[in-house]
């Protein structure tokens, strides 16, 4: 599967199908501080996303 | 995992609340939360003129299309503090969101008002940037709702924000902040009234929301913010919220319920002045703001007077 990691739209690749939980611990990731796209809209962390398929990672944190 | 409303597929999950929302329960929620904040801390009334501080991020803009949905007459201020492109992007992400919902957006300039931005500003005065930034939009915000009769400021400060800064002033013992540090700040000599209506909410629950609803915001960062101790904070707070869903509510809904009072006892009551130049409420007999400008060799009445430019008319 396909990850797109905003705000510098990195990409990773990823074998496999996994929910939306597991592919964030693989990326070391926290789950509070993202939002997880597919196809335009939001999905839950226990979505499981296909190996052909393709997710959007938002991060939320802002400060300053 | 189910919608706990309406049982369809859920598209957002609240750990803390073991719950789940669709698209259409997810705005409910959200609103009802902020409607339950407004009310619990008695920031306004319905009848009152509320000026959002919008930054083209996603809290503000959220916090303002919440307010208009709830039916209040919610105007919006943004504040161009003249950071490259980021202050040009976030500017028209402000002004986007009010012509696409046909509010009213009143637009500071630093850079038109002084010929500079918050670069030249900070680098010439002897505060951190952020500190300097602030100062000016506090300064801004301030005279703006005293100038255009408006009853509050609210901004788009989250329960993220606000647990990382109680995290901050407790790792500090910042007593005087810790009496004070409150969702609503009622008006006093001078300084008006100052509200935060989505305390309550994560900002991840409030990225959610301007994705469900379609609001486009600003998603790069402040450039200036790198290395922000309020970042340091919020990472703490979300790897203790990871493994304890909840920490954050419990830490600040909780110190506001039952640690504050402790600190109130100790606050001592600031007496505030009128700033000899400007006339704003100040503690010294010049305001910092003035003090600042003039030492960079601004004329600190250049803001008051394009404030009160944009405000005339105002009743």
């Amino acid at each position: 599967m396909k990850v797109i990691i905003r705000r510098d739209s990195t990409v990773k690749e990823i074998e496999g199908s996994y929910t939306v939980e597991k592919v964030l611990k693989m990326l070391n990731i926290l789950p509070e501080t993202v939002l997880v796209i597919k196809d335009g809209r939001l999905i839950t962390l226990d979505t499981k996303i296909e190996d052909d398929e393709e997710i959007e990672v938002i991060p939320v944190v802002s400060g300053g | 995992m189910k919608c706990l409303k309406c049982g369809q597929r859920a598209c957002f999950e609240i750990r803390r609340h073991r719950a789940a929302f669709c698209q259409e329960h997810l705005i409910e929620h959200l609103r009802t939360q902020v409607e339950r904040a407004i009310k619990k801390f008695k920031m306004f009334l319905p009848k009152d003129r509320i000026l959002v501080a919008v930054s083209g991020g996603k809290d503000s803009l959220a916090l303002w299309d919440i307010l208009l949905d709830l039916g209040y007459d919610a105007e919006g201020l943004y504040i161009h503090l003249g950071i490259g492109s980021y202050s040009d992007k976030s500017c028209e992400m402000a002004e986007k969101f009010a012509a696409l919902r046909g509010a009213t957006l009143y637009t500071i300039s630093l850079k038109e008002i002084f010929g500079e931005g918050m670069e030249y500003i900070a680098r010439k005065s002897y505060k951190s940037f952020c500190s300097t930034c602030g100062l000016i939009k506090r300064y801004v915000m301030n005279l703006t709702a005293k100038l255009g009769n408006f009853d509050a400021v609210a901004t788009g400060h989250n329960l993220d924000d606000e647990s990382a800064a109680l995290l901050g002033n407790v790792m500090h013992w910042q007593v005087g902040y810790l009496a004070r540090q409150a969702p609503n700040m009622p008006e006093r000599g001078g300084l008006a009234r100052k509200v935060k209506p989505l305390c309550r909410l994560t900002e991840r629950e409030m990225a959610a929301y301007c994705v469900v609803k379609g609001i486009e915001y600003i998603l790069d960062e402040c450039p200036m913010s790198e290395g922000a101790s309020s970042l340091k904070y919020k990472e703490a707070l979300n790897l203790l919220e990871a493994s304890s869903p909840g920490t954050k509510d419990q830490f600040y809904l909780g110190f506001l319920e039952r640690g504050q009072k402790f600190f109130k006892k100790v606050e001592e009551e600031i007496e505030l002045k009128n700033c000899l130049k400007c006339g704003q409420p100040t503690t010294a007999e010049i305001c910092s703001f003035c003090r600042q400008m003039e030492r960079i060799g601004f004329d600190p009445l250049a803001l008051k007077n394009a404030i009160q430019e944009k405000m005339s008319g105002i009743e």
